[in-house]
């Protein structure tokens, strides 16, 4: 049963795939439109979901402590010394991410179909959509950490695809391999801390390992094993989560990625794939709270993280590049709670993430379609009359994100900050920095919602047309709107908003402090966290009081700041130093390009022609030489006159005739 | 029917060659005669696979450990005798010569235009010797079949080849060919030495297992032997830095000789240590086991590098080649069971992907008459079914999980793990660099918009070409997602391996063991 919620997605890839690959890829031939094989590919994650549904029913009937559900399809790797099964296992946390996987997955599906509508290719599109719900579900019912990684990268490769999913563009191709090959990277941490747990543990098998660990609802070393190996563990998979899920220093690849269709930002890059370190994070909190010091990292780097992306993307103009920089700050949120050892309050933000993230980039994505492919806020403003749904769907998510109570912002966010501040890990400074990146957010989000939504059009009617073919998808996907004028999406797209809004209000009420079902619900993963003695109870409210305090801070000063561009623009000229080295996202890439990329290609270059063929191949071919010149040499005796040979006989019979004579005397 | 039975493997091993000898009688004047011997040969090599799937079914991998085994006296004065015979570790070789053979053959039908008899008389004459090499039960046999290869190779490159075809084949042939000179040298004494210890000339691999060679230090026997034999392998794998004749070989031969080239006879090296110089000479093993290490690390991330900066895609592959090699090399010095078998599968892996990826260049190639990345661009468009194929081949080349390539080095790293962690965090860079240079190369190929004239009107796959690789594409999927089906005939096999090949005190058990108990032909 368990292996239909990966199998559907597999299969509905495998009929659209096909279907394109060998039916409507040639040149010429004509394409089926995004009705039909988006409905394919909608029904096959649909499907997903309601299996999905089912199980987490199954699962809640059962008792608490034995919600598991276990599926062994094959040995996948079995031989002497080493054996390895294709497992899959649905527990209470691996049931939530199917369910949000699915669920979101579903809605975006169905936006796709109006949003890819004009689209050259669709069935390509969706195809990849499907591989990816497959990949993704496969990461999260993975029992053992190598299926884990078969998702992982799996995903990866639907990242890389779907970014460069107009190929066309150098740009778009060039931002796809760099997602996978940063990507890469991570993966290289995640494989030597997977060996590294071999090595300790002898099994990679989450169940096993968590048996070996956990012993009457207590982590515990094991006889023989270290904690610095098991600190050495945790921050090797560490490394996996900095590239998946776009922390410092391997977050580089994420907002380069929104040159993907803004479906795939919303499911890929927002909702679902950057959250697997979390996951993963999540999964093994037995292993991780074993070690203060790597949880000292995660949670300082998402800290970091939270609060650097955030100062970027109160600059950038590109509506897809601020909701980038905003999910990277978010992601950083929920490592900082796992870092404080508040592992359900991550997995919380998480799931509320993925509704009002989603939604903001379905909202991008409806306000882009809207607008003709316009990206860039400051040619936008006043579309709240054009686009009425987008604007208040669009609203709710705003609010969610700001932290504003009621909506689920608020809860997760809350949370988090609290036990920065309470838990034993946690520390003043550790919340300050989650404090200071909440007001933050609030002020650019207010700041993007503001352009967008309020204000006056900074556009003019006719804009369409500029932008008619201004795709930038090239050939293959020529856009071909009529240039109207600036219109509210279809249905297939709005529907899919209105959902989401109605999640991100609501999606907070399941983590209400306190009386939280999830803490609840995931106890049986995530054991409940105690509270610590050491901070007052009413510090709790005064702590929540101050973090809405901050949320209204920053969106009154954004509202005042944005009302006019005139007062922006000033600042921006006052501190314009400041200004640049935010707006040029404290030029990382251009560092990264500098110390790594150019000296290793460099290093190539100079490797293959000063030492492969200058050094290695010239000894090699100088031993040719050396024979070659050797027969020459000898050959220069072999003159072939017999007057030459006589007189070798000659002074030979002389030498040896002396020396028998005299010689032997 | 009997006799087909006891004599399977020769039956197997001479089919091509005897096949081919018919071949050459057909009138190739005309077109029609030209489809006949095309047909004819590509039906040779088919036949040649069915019967090794006969073979396939026919071993037993709980059963002896050589099996189908068939001896007869060739020089007794010296101890020579033609002895073949199959378990695990040359069953899967073997089919993967006979599976890469038809698809070899069928890949030609364009490409070669001129002397086509000859030429396809050379395939299948190549065929017999590398399965012969792959079975030889006798050291001696095994040289002979060993050195047979290089003659047909010889003349692929030589005649069908690129533009500087003559000086790539000579570099091949003499490179290859003096590396081995040490191993015949090394063969012969051990010959002796079974006279010394045993009273009577041998060169019977099983026979040879039996001999006790000193092996303490650099200046041993053991060492020094082990050494005259590394060295041919080294070369054939090829390891760093004895692979410079290989971007040359490569880059001049035609398709299928590049194919046949890094598919099956770079297999010939990593096989040779298996069989070979690690049961053989284990102690000797243990004293390189560093060297070697290194040597597989460097060969990994240095092949990677130099790949990435290579403007011709045969050339990257070459390189890539060399890097992919290293990891045999790493997991088989790991000597332990889970980097021994990646290190395996890593060769069939290589052999698929590596097969593949050949063959897709040499289809553009046909197309374009060049190789230069830079004279691409947008291909994706004008030739969308040759990109999802490119496309699924280079993710199996980057060792994507889910398809064969992550099998083999996932295993291969997790071993070297436990041998030597600073191997194989080194060698772990390789999953990096993999992934630059060949996402790189298809970017610059496949992406991007088509900015030569040239290519706008390029074909797509013909059925002939899907043919040819989609048999390949099922290969990459089925080794990646079933790869316990290939397993459970090698695990016996890789275990008898390691225990050979692990410390002096096997060996003296073995030697006690009667030599005859390990040979079983079917049916007795």
């Amino acid at each position: 049963m368990i292996a239909l919620i990966p199998l559907f997605p597999l299969i509905g890839f495998l009929i659209n795939g096909s279907w394109y690959a060998f039916v409507q890829a040639a040149p010429g031939r004509r394409k089926a439109g995004s009705g039909i094989t988006g409905a394919i590919a909608t029904m096959a994650i649909l499907g997903s979901f309601v299996v999905s549904c089912l199980l987490f029913l199954q699962l809640q009937g059962l008792p608490p402590e034995s919600r598991v559900l276990e599926q062994t399809l094959f040995p996948w790797m079995t031989f002497a010394g080493f054996k390895l099964d294709m497992a899959f296992r649905l527990d209470s946390l691996s049931t939530l991410f199917t369910l949000v996987v699915s669920g979101v997955g579903t809605l975006i599906h169905i936006y796709s179909i109006g949003y890819m509508s004009h689209d050259a290719t669709p069935g390509k599109f969706f195809a990849y959509l499907n591989l990816f719900c497959f990949a993704m579900l496969m990461l999260v019912l993975g029992a053992s950490l190598p299926i884990l990684f078969l998702g992982w990268e799996g995903v990866g490769l639907c990242s890389y695809l779907l970014i460069g999913y107009w190929y066309s563009d150098p740009e778009k191709a060039s931002a796809g391999k760099k997602a996978f090959v940063v990507n890469r990277v991570g993966d290289f941490g995640f494989l030597l801390g997977m060996f590294l747990i071999f090595t300790a543990f002898g099994t990679l098998d989450f169940e096993a390992l968590r048996s070996a660990i956990v012993h009457g609802g207590h982590a515990a070393l094991p006889e023989g094993v270290a904690v610095t190996t098991v600190t050495a563990i945790c921050l090797l998979l560490f490394v996996g989560c900095m590239g998946k899920s776009a922390q410092i220093p391997l977050y580089v690849w994420l907002p380069d990625a929104m040159a993907g269709p803004t479906p795939v930002s919303a499911l890929i890059h927002a909702a679902t794939m950057v959250t697997s370190g979390i996951y993963m994070v999540a999964r093994l909190n037995f292993l991780y709270s074993l070690s203060p010091t790597a949880m000292a990292v995660v949670a300082a780097v998402g800290g970091v993280t939270a609060f650097f992306a955030a100062t970027i993307a109160i600059t950038q103009k590109d509506i897809k590049k601020v909701l980038a920089y905003s999910t990277v700050s978010q992601l950083g949120y929920m490592f900082l709670a796992c870092g404080v050892g508040a592992f359900t309050a991550g997995v919380f933000h998480v799931i509320t993430h993925a509704f009002f993230k989603a939604l903001l980039f379905l909202g991008a994505g409806s306000v882009i379609h809207g607008m003709h492919e316009e990206q860039d806020i400051m040619k936008m403003g006043g579309l709240r009359a054009k686009m009425p749904v987008t604007f208040a769907t669009f609203a709710l998510g705003w609010l969610a994100i700001c932290g504003i109570p009621p909506f689920s912002g608020f809860f997760s966010k809350d949370e988090i900050l609290w036990l920065a501040f309470s838990s034993e890990h946690g520390s003043v400074l550790l919340w300050g920095l989650g404090a200071l990146t909440a007001v933050m957010t609030a002020f650019y989000m207010t700041r993007l919602f503001t352009l967008t939504f309020l204000g006056k059009p900074r556009f003019s009617e006719a804009h369409g047309e500029k932008h008619g073919h201004g795709h930038g998808h090239g050939d293959d996907h020529s856009h071909g709107h009529a240039p109207a004028g600036v219109h509210e999406s279809p249905f297939s797209m709005t529907g899919p908003l209105q959902v989401l809004a109605l999640l991100s209000l609501i999606g907070g009420f399941m983590g209400i402090p306190h009386m939280s079902w999830l803490e609840h619900w995931l106890a049986p993963v995530i054991p409940a966290h105690q509270a610590t003695g050491h901070v007052a109870a009413e510090m709790e409210w005064v702590l929540m009081g101050v973090s809405v305090a901050g949320a209204a801070l920053g969106i009154f000063l954004a509202i005042r700041l944005y009302a006019d561009l005139e007062l922006p623009r000033q600042f921006a000229t006052k501190w314009a130093g400041l200004y640049r080295v935010l707006f040029n996202k404290w030029y990382v890439d251009e560092l990264y390009e500098r110390t790594l990329v150019r000296p290793i290609h460099a290093l190539s270059q100079g490797l293959w022609k000063n030492f492969d063929v200058a050094v290695i191949d010239r000894i090699v071919l100088s031993f040719g030489r050396a024979s070659q010149w050797s027969g020459q040499t000898v050959r220069t005796i072999q003159t072939g006159s017999i007057q030459f040979y006589a007189l070798v006989l000659l002074i030979g019979i002389v030498l040896s005739v002396g020396y028998l004579i005299y010689g032997l005397a | 029917m009997a006799w087909l039975d006891s004599h399977l493997l020769t039956t197997t091993l001479f089919l091509p060659l005897v096949w081919a000898i018919f071949g050459l009688m057909i009138p190739t004047g005309t077109p029609g005669g030209r489809a006949t011997l095309r047909t004819w040969t590509l039906l040779g090599s088919i036949a040649t696979f069915a019967l090794s799937l006969l073979i396939y079914q026919r071993y037993d991998a709980a059963g002896a450990e050589f099996q189908l085994a068939e001896a007869i006296d060739w020089l007794p004065a010296l101890g020579i005798s033609y002895q073949v015979g199959m378990d695990g570790i040359s069953l899967w070789l073997f089919l993967l010569t006979t599976f890469l053979m038809p698809v070899a053959i069928l890949s030609s039908y364009q490409a070669i235009e001129h002397r086509e008899r000859e030429y396809y008389f050379l395939l299948l004459f190549l065929e017999t010797a590398m399965l012969g090499a792959f079975v030889a039960l006798d050291v001696f046999l095994f040289y002979v079949f060993w050195e047979l290869l290089l003659i047909p190779m010889y003349f692929l490159i030589g005649i069908w080849g690129g533009k500087d075809r003559i000086y790539a084949a000579m570099k091949f042939f003499l490179y290859t060919l003096v590396g081995s000179l040490l191993m015949l040298v090394a063969i012969f004494y051990l010959a002796y030495q079974h006279k010394v210890q045993f009273g009577s000339y041998s060169t019977t691999l099983i026979d040879l297992y039996r001999l006790r060679l000193p092996g303490e230090g650099y200046a041993s026997a053991q060492s020094l032997l082990f050494l005259a034999f590394a060295l041919a392998f080294a070369i054939k794998v090829p390891l760093f830095p004895l692979h410079t004749w290989l971007p040359d070989a490569h880059v001049q031969a035609p398709t299928a000789g590049s194919v046949i080239l890094a598919a099956v006879l770079l297999k010939m090296g990593g096989y040779g240590f298996m069989r070979f110089a690690f049961p053989l000479f284990p102690q000797a093993v243990l004293l390189y086991q560093v060297h070697f290490l290194a040597l597989g690390a460097i060969a990994i991330v240095y092949g990677a590098w130099v790949a990435m900066v290579q403007p011709d895609i045969k050339k990257l592959v070459a390189y890539s080649s060399v890097s992919h090699m290293g990891y045999v090399v790493i997991g088989l010095f790991s000597l332990n069971p889970v980097a021994a078998m990646g290190s395996y599968y890593q060769m069939l892996n290589h052999g698929i992907s590596t097969g593949a990826l050949f063959l897709l260049v040499g289809m553009i190639y046909e197309r374009r008459h060049t190789r230069e990345i830079s004279a691409f661009g947008g291909i994706t468009r004008v030739m969308p079914l040759f990109a999802v194929a490119f496309m699924i081949v280079t993710l199996s080349s980057i060792a994507l999980p889910g398809t064969n390539g992550f099998i083999g080095e996932f295993l291969i790293l997790l071993g070297t793990w436990q041998a030597s962690r600073a191997t194989a965090v080194v060698a772990a860079l390789g999953v990096i660099f993999g992934a630059v240079y060949m996402l790189w190369m298809f970017q610059r190929v496949m992406f991007g918009p088509v900015n030569h004239k040239e290519n706008e009107s390029l074909k797509d796959l013909s059925f002939r070409e899907l043919a040819v690789l989609i048999p390949m594409i099922v290969a990459i999927f089925a080794m990646g997602v079933f790869p316990n089906f290939f397993f459970s005939k090698l695990d016996p096999s890789i275990s008898r391996f390691l225990e050979r090949s692990t410390g002096a005190a096997l060996k003296v058990e073995a030697a006690s063991a009667p030599a005859t108990a390990v040979y079983a032909a079917k049916g007795e």
